[in-house]
């Protein structure tokens, strides 16, 4: 089945992953700026991150088939140094023309202390006085209930943020009701130990529905899988569901969602069900 | 999304004819870890993530849905209010009711 990667650090992955993605029906993949695994020391080392994921990366994807799209921010574990998430946000707008830059992401928290929240506010006025779209990173493990609360909060606290044009992205069993009812788009993060498995994301689905749910692999240089995405749709088969429910959440919920940025193009699929 | 519109689980006789074995697999998995930690010797019980895990295990045993979550909650930070600064770069996995004491 064809699928839309919502999120996956490609600059961290091999050719020879965006070969399997591309073999196992992966026509698009947004890219959001993450932390590299260690902390950068300069905003000018951003500035090659940037140019890496508005330059680069689309190229490389290009090669095999694949649309390359990306979201740019300081990422929330860096997010404890104000003064570098200051002179880094300064310096975003200039890449916001760029064609494959969707919006602002993954802007978030880590450990939910007071500078991170400030960060995360900086980011968000940076995305509305632009008017993009915004995806957001919920904090790992014991942080995350703390911190998807504190992510809704900051956000309801800017009184011109649609949450249509917000993705907060993560969920898992104890935080999708919360970023649901409040109206924003959510991913569930398929990984094999911190966050779902590919069997708790359709129970999941089973529980809370699939509208403006979607499902991505978050693969980077830590324990992730490229190939999360199809493995959810053979265990929506496995249950008995229908492809067309699976390929709403790969296919038609990704392009709804991304098709509010007028940069999107909505990717043509080989194997409409 | 309304209730019937949610797709439905498979029915309980199948789902367990399903999923029986590798769930085995995994409670197994669990309690050889269990043994593992007893045969180390160490005071395993009094670490904070495995004193979580220990109630976490209870909840399985427990009737009615919703065990998943309850088991989220137990791993997670209860409190609301910011940390003043950053302690550590990484989540472990539990919430540690010391690290509040001396915050």
């Amino acid at each position: 089945m064809d699928y839309i990667e919502m999120h996956a650090h490609m600059v961290s992955r091999t050719t020879d992953d965006y070969t399997q993605m591309a073999l196992m029906g992966c026509a698009a993949i947004t890219e959001p700026a993450f932390w590299a695994g260690w902390d950068r020391s300069t905003a000018d080392g951003f500035d090659d991150y940037f140019r890496q994921l508005t330059e680069f990366e689309p190229k490389r994807a290009a090669r095999f088939g694949i649309k390359h799209y990306t979201w740019l921010c300081l990422n929330p574990k860096e997010g404890e140094e104000r003064d570098l998430a200051r002179a880094v946000v300064r310096r975003i707008p200039k890449y916001l023309d760029h064609a494959n830059v969707l919006g602002i992401g993954e802007i978030g928290l880590n450990r939910v202390t007071r500078n991170e929240i400030e960060t995360f506010k900086d980011h968000v006025a940076l995305a509305l006085e632009h008017n993009q779209m915004i995806l957001i990173h919920t904090p790992h493990l014991e942080d995350k209930h703390k911190g998807t609360r504190a992510i809704i909060q900051a956000l309801q606290s800017f009184p011109n943020m649609d949450p249509a044009r917000v993705s907060i992205d993560h969920a898992e069993e104890h935080t999708i009701e919360m970023i649901l009812d409040n109206g924003f788009w959510t991913g569930l993060t398929l990984y094999p130990q911190t966050k779902v498995s590919v069997a708790r994301a359709v129970d999941i689905i089973e529980m809370h529905g699939a509208d403006r749910v979607y499902v991505d692999s978050a693969c980077d240089w830590g324990h992730s899988v490229p190939a999360a995405v199809p493995r959810f749709v053979m265990e929506m088969r496995r249950r008995g569901h229908a492809d067309s429910l699976a390929r709403q959440i790969v296919w038609d919920n990704p392009i709804a969602f991304l098709g509010q940025c007028p940069k999107f193009e909505p990717p043509v699929s080989a194997h409409a069900v | 999304m309304s209730e019937t519109s949610r797709p439905k689980p498979l029915p309980a006789r199948e789902a367990v004819d399903e999923y029986f074995i590798e769930n085995r697999h995994r409670v197994l998995d669990v309690a050889a870890f269990l043994d593992r930690l007893d045969r180390s010797g160490g005071d395993w019980r009094s670490d904070y993530r495995m004193a979580a895990l220990v109630r976490a295990i209870g909840v399985l045993a427990e009737p009615g849905a919703g065990r998943a979550q309850r088991i989220q909650m137990i791993f997670s930070d209860p409190t609301v209010e910011p940390k003043p600064k950053l302690d550590q770069k990484a989540a472990r996995g539990a919430w540690d009711p010391a690290s509040e004491k001396g915050a």
